[in-house]
């Protein structure tokens, strides 16, 4: 075993937790911890962990190696990374690297050999924390300075430093297009695009900032908001754009940062959460139907329920904490999840809200009913 | 329409799983217990049988228990209203019946004795007479779940993978299917303890001996041929559903020892290791598949799953529709207990309304998330039974097992090897393996010191890939331990005085115990324990908590 640097991760309470620096370098975010224990590729390629340090929970990651089609973003976005014991060398037939490679290739900060459980509990008590990932030699006294200057994730407004510059079209997985949607990349994760494009949708991707004109422009059958980074609250201008849209009677789907952007687009409010929800084990609780699913989360602000206007219901809740996981508005087509039905990572649960939701879409474009065939794969 | 419940759910609710009211229309419950210790069906079940009659009691439900075997738990007093230490026979199971009137039981509990007696009654008419509901599965879920056959057939009319194969009950027949289905295969009895009569047959010789044998084990004097998936990558899921079909995993455990060894005699691993999110997601999807299609309406389920290492090609091995040895692992592995939960699932409570008992202020509707590596090793006697054969194969020959817990798998394996209290020393027991020759058949057939031939291997040098193909054990594992191996050549390189601070916390970190340092440093174990004190090197204890530190 070669020996290698070694590293830490400083806190901004003082707390300072050494380990072996797989991957060099120094990096800052607020500390947040993931609880699924399969999935890294998915987690550190998810745009949403933008301004994020990402502590895995599971003690071995990176078993079954890395691979190009498992990406959800062209590249990594989370800032630091930190687990147990990061896998040398992987096991599996589909693996096409190592993960300390790819992180390395990434210049990506890892570090292991450090008590997980420790500094998960330390954010669980004291909340999400602003940290730096370092690896040897470092000044830390420097470090612990310009940490104090790094901004709190609450009113980071993060969305454009990982949206899209140009418009794209995505073709449906074979046969004409059913449905032409257009999909706000506030930092989409790929496997919303293969989930709608499989089922039968021409997918427009806009940058964030477009202007709600150039939706209607496009004649789009429904919107999709997608995930993102960062504070929805200080998204001037998308949360305008997003209100027009709802007005518009468009059949609109917000899925994580997109449902807490239509939230505010329709008057409510937003708070951060303490430590937020990373994962794939949270119980969403449907009211109406009384059943629960396992979903995959990664949110740290969530939806005030009190602060939705009166026509909004909310409709689904977390069964852990109580906090919001859907609303719906009376009369309109609109639906949102505060969890990924898309998963990649986590549990497929949640998955048939991508057909609740394109039933919604034929019915406002003057189709059937729901219950008419969509082709679930 | 939920939208938790996909389009392809929709179409596989049975009947039997629609909802019913919370049962406050019953009041008192049969249980069975699983009946003697015998190698396959141990204390678990009186770990699960009584874990389920304590809840049902505290619940306010009258329990009835039958189980002829005074030694344990269960038959304290305490633990039902009415105790019967009686033979398990569906005779004086109808006594009881008649003198206590109960007006459910609850079948899922009592191992495979509880389903047996079970399914016997049923025949017998005696269910139906007495006007005795099944609770958990009904009679169509557990012979599903028992029966190969009919197993095979749901299985695949909802588009699951299995292995081929095909039902003999004579030898004619069994030569004509092993003819079609090439060797080496596997023979399976049905509705046998510990895959009692089955075995592995790699010609036509051993297929008329071991289905002769197969034959007269089994009770309905059938037999299932299976094609071969030796080799595989097994795996098994804990799975729980209520009454108003939600499901979770609450456990998933990889076999370290491929396809071929029975679970009970396999070493294995909690959480799976080796799967990536997509290959594991999928088994999810087919797990909940698996148990809504058999028909268990609630309570937990084993689902037993083979991978094919080389293209990731699933297949679905078996289920079992109760509570069993591997969920009495996964619910301490985890700290979610299972056959409290599946006992107040089938009084009619929904996993959304069952308290975390660890929280306190969530509930029993998520799936728990590991931060640490469970290693279960089984622990052999074949002292005790000379005339057994030491190789292990799909018959169980363990006669327990010890349970490890550590921050890595390292960690867990290394505790685990040092709980098994085996007579003389590791080292020693590596040292007999020095024949090159000899060490490679340790390593390809099974049997129960593998382990340490793994050891003894790459300490002479073998390379992980040479290992993994002599044994079929995935790579992933056997890396591992060759870093305990290399761990410890390091350390034996250094005195107690110069020994970098690094490398003991490294040793300590990958599992090495105290007495295995002190052996390779040289030095008296006390002396070493106070250096390590010296220099704060400390064992730290923490807490199986249901989800890394689990108070929200």
């Amino acid at each position: 075993m070669q020996a290698d640097a070694r590293g830490f991760l400083l806190l901004e309470d003082g707390s300072v937790f050494e380990g072996r620096a797989v991957s060099p370098g120094s990096r800052f975010g607020e500390v947040v911890f993931n609880t699924s224990m399969t999935g890294y590729q998915e987690v550190l390629t998810d745009p949403s962990y933008r301004g994020q340090i990402v502590v895995m929970t599971m003690p071995h990651v990176g078993n079954y190696g890395v691979r190009q089609d498992v990406a959800e973003s062209d590249r990594p976005w989370v800032e630091g990374f930190l687990a147990r014991q990061f896998t040398r060398r992987p096991s599996s037939h589909g693996s096409e690297g190592g993960l300390i490679a790819y992180l390395r290739r990434h210049a990506l900060p890892a570090l292991d050999d450090v008590d997980t459980r420790a500094i998960v509990r330390r954010v669980r008590r004291r909340g999400a924390l602003r940290g730096v990932i370092a690896s040897e030699p470092a000044d830390r006294d420097r470090l612990a300075a310009e940490l104090a200057a790094y901004p709190t994730m609450a009113g980071r407004a993060l969305v454009d430093e990982v949206t899209s510059t140009e418009e794209r079209v995505i073709e449906p997985d074979g046969g004409a297009a059913r449905f032409h949607l257009a999909v706000y990349d506030f930092g989409v994760k790929s496997n919303i695009l293969r989930s709608l494009a499989r089922r039968g949708a021409r997918l427009t991707v806009l940058p964030a900032r477009t202007p709600a004109a150039r939706v209607r422009q496009l004649g789009v059958d429904g919107v999709v908001l997608s995930n993102g980074p960062g504070d929805p609250e200080p998204l001037t201008g998308i949360i305008e754009a997003v209100a027009e849209l709802a007005a518009s009677g468009l059949p609109i789907f917000g899925i994580c940062l997109g449902h807490q952007l239509l939230g505010l687009a329709l008057g409510g409010r937003t708070f951060k959460l303490k430590f937020g929800h990373h994962g794939g084990n949270q119980p969403v609780k449907d009211l109406a139907s009384g059943r629960v699913g396992i979903t995959s989360q990664n949110h740290g602000f969530a939806v005030d329920p009190d602060s939705l206007p009166g026509d909004c219901e909310v409709s689904q809740i977390n069964l852990n904490d109580g906090t919001v996981e859907a609303f719906s508005v009376r009369g309109r087509p609109i639906y949102s999840a505060q969890y990924h039905p898309e998963a990649a990572p986590g549990p497929h649960d949640a998955e048939s809200l991508f057909d609740r939701f394109l039933d919604a879409v034929r019915v406002a474009a003057g189709g059937e009913g729901p219950g008419t065939a969509v082709d679930v794969p | 329409m939920s939208p938790f419940l996909s389009a392809s759910d929709r179409d596989i609710l049975t009947p039997e799983s629609a909802p019913v009211p919370r049962r406050d229309n019953i009041r008192s419950i049969l249980i069975f217990g699983s009946g003697p210790i015998v190698i396959g069906q141990a204390c678990e079940f009186d770990y699960s049988g009584t874990q389920a009659c304590r809840a049902l009691r505290n619940e306010g439900y009258r329990v009835v228990l039958v189980n002829s075997n005074p030694a344990t738990i269960m038959t304290d007093p305490e633990v039902a209203d009415a105790t019967y230490v009686e033979p398990l026979t569906p005779e004086i199971a109808e006594a009881i019946i008649g003198q206590e009137r109960p007006d459910a039981l609850l079948p899922t509990v009592g191992g495979q004795t509880g389903i047996n007696l079970t399914l016997a009654l049923d025949e017998a008419g005696v269910l139906e007479q007495w006007g005795v509901e099944l609770l958990g599965a009904g009679i169509e879920a557990l012979r599903r779940g028992e029966d190969r056959q009919l197993f095979k057939e749901a299985m695949e009319e909802n588009g699951l993978e299995v292995p081929r194969r095909g039902y003999a009950s004579g030898l004619g027949e069994a030569r004509e299917i092993a003819a079609g289905l090439g060797y080496p295969l596997i023979i399976r009895p049905s509705f046998t303890l510990g895959g009692e009569g089955g075995g592995v047959v790699y010609n036509r010789e051993e297929l008329e001996e071991r289905v002769a044998v197969a034959l007269d084990a089994s009770p309905t004097r059938q037999v299932l041929l299976e094609q071969s998936v030796l080799g595989w990558k097994e795996y098994e899921l804990e799975v729980m559903r209520d009454r108003r079909d939600n499901a979770i995993v609450v456990c998933s455990v990889e076999n370290f020892d491929a396809m071929g060894v029975h679970t009970g005699d396999s070493v294995t691993v909690a959480p799976q290791q080796t799967l990536s999110d997509r290959e594991y997601q999928a088994m999810r999807d087919d797990a909940f598949a698996v148990i809504r299609r058999v028909g268990v309406a609630t309570g937990g389920s084993n689902i037993q799953f083979a991978v094919d290492p080389a293209t990731g090609r699933r297949v679905v091995i078996e289920m079992n529709p109760r509570v069993s040895r591997s969920s009495a692992l996964a619910s301490k592995a985890t700290g979610f207990p299972i056959a409290k939960i599946a006992a107040l699932l089938a009084v009619g409570y929904t996993l959304d309304e069952i308290r975390n008992d660890i929280t306190g202020k969530t509930y029993a509707a998520f799936e728990p998330s590991l931060d640490y590596t469970v290693v279960k090793i089984p622990r052999w006697a074949f002292e005790k039974f000379p005339d057994t054969p030491p190789e292990l194969g799909t018959s169980m020959k363990s006669v327990g097992e010890v349970m490890a817990i550590g921050a890595t798998f390292r960690e867990a394996l290394m505790k685990g090897l040092a709980s098994l209290e085996l007579d003389g020393d590791v080292a020693a027991r590596e040292a007999r393996m020095a024949d090159p020759i000899k060490l490679r058949q340790r390593l390809a057939v099974p049997n129960w010191q593998r382990l340490f031939a793994l050891f003894a291997a790459l300490r002479q040098g073998w390379s992980v890939e040479e290992v993994a193909a002599a044994s079929q054990i995935d790579p992933w594992f056997l890396r591992e331990i060759a870093e305990i191996v290399a761990v410890e050549a390091e350390v034996g390189c250094w005195d107690l005085a110069s020994v970098p601070e690094l490398l003991l916390r490294r040793a300590r970190r990958s599992g090495l115990s105290v007495t295995r340092l002190a052996e390779l440093l040289d030095c008296p174990d006390d002396q070493l324990a106070a250096e390590l004190k010296r220099r704060k090197i400390r064992p730290v204890f923490k807490r199986v908590d249901t989800r890394p530190v689990s108070r929200p």
